[in-house]
C-alpha cells in the first residue's frame, strides 16, 4: 500500500515510515499542511495519514479541501485532542477514522489496513466467507461447514466486523469503537471475554481455528494459521 | 513641589462622583443663566410697558388740555405738575427747543427720534452728584409746534430687579462651590475606599490568596460589591488550592509509574543476557507507558469536564438502552469472575447528556464493582446473595434518573466514601487491581457537569453507586 504521512514531527514521520516499510507498505512524508495538499492531489495514494495539528494548513482544512475537490481517497486523522467532541470534528471534515497520540503501532497499522480495505467492492457484499463459515447480512444466519450457529445479536455484531475485515488485524479499540460505539478503554479487557465466547461458538466444535488472537495487537479472521 | 493639603488632588478630581458633580453643576448654571436672563428681561419690559402706558394715559389729558389752552396756561400746567421731589418728570420744550417747564432740561436724546417711547438717563434737578438715574418717557408734538415729554422714573424698581439680579448670583456661586465641594468630598470618600480595595487587590495579585477587600459592614453599593469580589477571591482560592492539589497528585500518580518505566527500562538494559529477555524488557517498558497514557487521559478528560468544556455535545440519551448496553458488555466479564450481573427495572428515561461520558461513567461504576466484588466472591457457591452486582434504574419524585449500580464486595467505609470521588484517591493502596484510580473521580465529574451527583451510599454489604441525573 502507497500512503501519505502529513505530519509536522520529523521523528514521529520517520518512525511511521521506518515501521510502515517493515509492514510492507511504502509512505511518503510531507510536513506541512500545503505541502501535503499538493503532493496529496499528485500522487495515488491508498491511505492519508493527516495530524490535525499542522503548519501552513491544518489538518482538518487539508481533509475539507481534498473532498471538495472529490479526492476520496481513506483519511486517517493523528491528533493530540482525543476527546469526544474532537473526534466528531475530524470525522465531519470528512475524515475516515480518527486515532489519537500516543497511539500503539499496532493500532494505527490496523487502522490504516482496514481503511484502505474500503477501495476494494464487496465490502458491502450480502455474503461473507471466510472458509468454510459463513455469515448472510440479509438473513443474520451464521453457519460453519453447513450447520447453523445461533449468535447473540451483539455476538453477531461481532463476528461480521472480524468477517468483513477478514485477513486484517483489528485491535479491541476498533472492535470498541465500531460493535459497541464506545469510543474510550475500558479498564478491564472486557473485549477479550466477548471474543472467547464468540470463538466457544464458532471454533470450538472445529479441528481449524478462523478467529485467531495476534499478540500485541488485536484478533484476527482467517483461514490459514 | 507639593499640593496644599486643601487643594483637591487630581485623581479626587477624575472619579466617576466628581465628573458626575461637575456635570451636574454645568448644566444647573446653563439652565439656572438662561432661567435668570429671561425673568430679568420679562420684568423689565413689564415694568416699562406698564409705566409707558400709565403715560400714555396722562400724556393724552395734557394733549387734550393744551387743544383749549394758550401755551402760557400749558407752561404753568406742566410747572404746576413738575414737582423736584417727584417721580413724575416732565419736559416741554418750545418749537424753537427752548425750555419752558418741567424738571427736564430738554427732549431726552433717547427719545427724540421715538415717538412710541422708551428709557432714558437723566440728572435729577436737585442732584448733588452727576448721578445718573433711568427713566421712561413718552413724548409728543404738540400742534404748536412744541414738544412735551412725560416721564416715570424707574431707578427703584430698577434697583429692585439689581437686587434679585444680586440674591441670584449669591445662590449661583453658593449652589456652584457648594456642588463641587461635595463632589470633591464624596469623591475623596469614594476614592479611599477604591484606593483601600485596590491596594487590597494588589496583594491578592501578589500572591496573597488569602487576602480580601475590605467591607465596613453599612451595606452600601461599595460594600456589596466588596462582598462579591470576595466569594469569586474564595472560589479562586479555592480553584487554586485545587490546582496545587492536583499537581501534588500529577506529580505523585505520574510520577510513580514514570520512574517504574524507567526502571523496567534499565532493568532490561542491565540484567537482560538474551534477546528474549530483552524483549520481555521491552514490553514491560511499553506496558508502563501505556498506563502512564491512560492516566494522562483520564485526566485531561477530568480537566476538561471541569471546565465545562462538552456543553455542546450534549443531545437526548434514552438511559434504558445505554445501561443494557454497558450491561451487556459486562456481563459476561462478571460471569468470568463468579459474579452475576443483573438488569433490574428501568424505569423510562431520557436525559440531555453526552452519550459518550454518561457511558463511560455507567461503564466505570460497573467495572468498579465487578473489580472489588471479584476478591471476595465466594467460589464455592454456598451463599445466594453473595456475588450480585445490580444494575437499575430510577426516577425520583424530584425528577432526577438514579441509575444505581449496587454490589455486595467489601464496600468503602463511611469515611472513605466521601474521599473516594476525590482525584486520584485509590482506597486500595496496595494498587494490585489495574486502573488509573481516577475512575470514581471521572465519574463524579460527569454527573457534575451534568448538573448530576455521584453518592456512595452502603448496600449492607457493600457499595452502592448512585449516579443522580437530572430528566430533560
Amino acid at each position: 500500500m502507497r500512503m501519505l504521512i502529513v505530519e509536522d514531527d520529523s521523528e514521529t514521520a520517520t518512525f511511521l515510515i521506518k515501521a510502515l516499510k517493515e509492514s510492507g507498505h511504502t509512505a511518503e512524508w510531507s510536513a506541512d499542511g500545503v505541502t501535503g495538499l499538493e503532493t496529496a492531489r499528485e500522487g495515488a495514494f491508498d491511505v492519508l495519514l493527516i495530524d490535525r495539528m499542522l503548519p501552513e494548513m491544518d489538518g482538518l482544512t487539508l481533509i475539507q479541501t481534498l473532498r471538495k475537490e472529490g479526492n476520496q481517497t481513506p483519511v486517517l486523522v493523528l491528533s493530540a485532542l482525543g476527546e469526544v467532541d474532537d473526534r466528531v470534528k475530524g470525522l465531519k471534515a470528512g475524515g475516515d477514522d480518527y486515532l489519537t497520540k500516543p497511539y500503539a503501532y499496532a493500532e494505527l497499522l490496523a487502522r490504516v489496513e482496514a481503511l484502505s480495505r474500503r477501495m476494494i467492492p464487496g465490502e458491502q457484499s450480502t455474503r461473507l466467507v471466510v472458509g468454510d463459515l459463513v455469515l448472510d447480512r440479509l438473513s443474520h444466519a451464521v453457519s460453519r461447514a453447513g450447520e447453523p450457529i445461533i449468535l447473540q445479536p451483539r455476538e453477531y455484531r461481532l463476528l461480521e466486523y472480524l468477517m468483513k475485515h477478514a485477513g486484517q488485524v483489528v485491535t479491541r479499540t476498533m472492535l470498541l469503537e465500531n460493535v459497541w460505539d464506545y469510543h474510550f478503554d475500558p479498564q478491564t479487557n472486557v473485549i477479550d471475554v466477548h471474543i472467547s465466547r464468540l470463538r466457544s461458538k464458532i471454533d470450538k466444535a472445529f479441528d481449524k481455528p478462523l478467529l485467531h488472537t495476534v499478540r500485541g495487537a488485536g484478533y484476527v479472521v482467517r483461514e490459514d494459521a | 513641589m507639593k499640593t496644599p493639603n486643601w487643594l483637591p488632588r487630581a485623581a479626587t478630581l477624575s472619579t466617576t462622583v466628581f465628573g458626575t458633580t461637575a456635570i451636574g453643576v454645568a448644566a444647573f448654571i446653563v439652565l439656572a443663566a438662561v432661567v435668570f436672563a429671561a425673568v430679568t428681561w420679562q420684568a423689565n419690559r413689564f415694568f416699562v410697558s406698564d409705566v409707558l402706558e400709565t403715560l400714555s394715559a396722562e400724556l393724552k389729558t395734557l394733549v387734550a388740555a393744551s387743544e383749549a389752552s394758550t401755551e402760557a396756561e400749558l407752561v404753568s400746567i406742566v410747572t404746576k405738575l413738575s414737582n423736584a421731589q417727584s417721580k413724575r418728570l416732565y419736559v416741554l420744550v418750545a418749537k424753537d427747543g427752548r425750555s419752558l417747564a418741567g424738571q427736564l432740561k430738554a427732549v431726552p436724546d433717547e427719545l427724540r427720534n421715538s415717538p412710541e417711547g422708551g428709557l432714558f438717563e437723566y440728572q435729577p434737578p436737585n442732584a448733588t452728584s452727576s448721578e445718573k438715574r433711568t427713566a421712561a418717557g413718552l413724548p409728543v408734538t404738540l400742534s404748536s409746534g412744541a414738544r412735551l415729554v412725560v416721564a416715570r422714573d424707574i431707578e427703584d424698581q430698577r434697583a429692585l430687579i439689581r437686587w434679585f439680579q444680586l440674591l441670584a448670583l449669591v445662590a449661583f456661586v453658593t449652589i456652584v462651590v457648594g456642588g463641587l465641594a461635595l463632589g470633591v468630598i464624596a469623591s475623596r470618600t469614594v476614592l479611599a475606599r477604591v484606593d483601600e480595595m485596590s491596594d487590597a487587590t494588589r496583594a491578592i495579585m501578589a500572591g496573597d490568596f488569602t487576602g480580601r477587600l475590605p467591607v465596613e459592614g453599612n451595606g452600601d453599593e461599595l460594600d456589596r460589591l466588596s462582598q462579591r469580589v470576595n466569594e469569586m477571591l474564595g472560589r479562586i482560592e479555592l480553584l487554586m488550592h485545587g490546582l496545587k492539589e492536583v499537581s501534588d497528585n500529577i506529580a505523585h500518580d505520574l510520577k510513580t509509574p514514570l520512574n517504574r518505566l524507567r526502571n523496567r527500562a534499565e532493568t532490561a538494559l542491565r540484567s537482560a543476557r538474551t534477546q528474549d529477555e530483552l524483549a520481555a524488557g521491552l514490553g514491560e517498558t511499553i506496558e508502563a507507558a501505556d498506563e502512564i497514557i491512560k492516566t494522562f487521559n483520564a485526566l485531561l478528560l477530568i480537566a476538561r469536564l471541569e471546565a465545562g468544556a462538552i456543553e455542546e455535545t450534549k443531545a437526548p440519551v434514552d438511559l434504558p438502552a445505554l445501561l443494557s448496553d454497558a450491561a451487556e458488555l459486562y456481563e459476561p466479564v462478571a460471569e468470568e469472575a463468579g459474579l452475576t450481573l443483573i438488569q433490574d427495572e428501568f424505569a423510562n428515561a431520557t436525559i440531555s447528556a453526552n452519550r459518550h461520558l454518561i457511558g463511560q461513567a455507567v461503564i466505570n461504576l460497573i467495572d468498579n464493582a465487578i473489580k472489588y466484588s471479584r476478591k471476595t466472591a465466594p467460589t464455592n457457591g454456598t451463599s445466594t446473595v453473595a456475588g450480585l452486582i445490580n444494575v437499575s434504574l430510577n426516577i425520583t419524585p424530584s425528577g432526577l434518573a438514579e441509575i444505581t449500580i449496587a454490589d455486595n464486595g467489601p464496600g468503602i467505609s463511611s469515611q472513605d466514601r466521601a474521599r473516594a470521588t476525590e482525584r486520584f484517591v485509590r482506597l486500595d493502596k496496595s494498587r494490585t487491581s489495574p486502573g488509573t484510580g481516577l475512575g470514581l473521580s471521572l465519574v463524579a465529574a460527569v454527573a457534575r457537569m451534568h448538573d448530576g451527583e455521584l453518592r456512595l451510599e452502603d448496600n449492607g454489604p457493600g457499595l452502592k453507586a448512585i449516579l443522580a441525573l437530572p430528566l430533560v
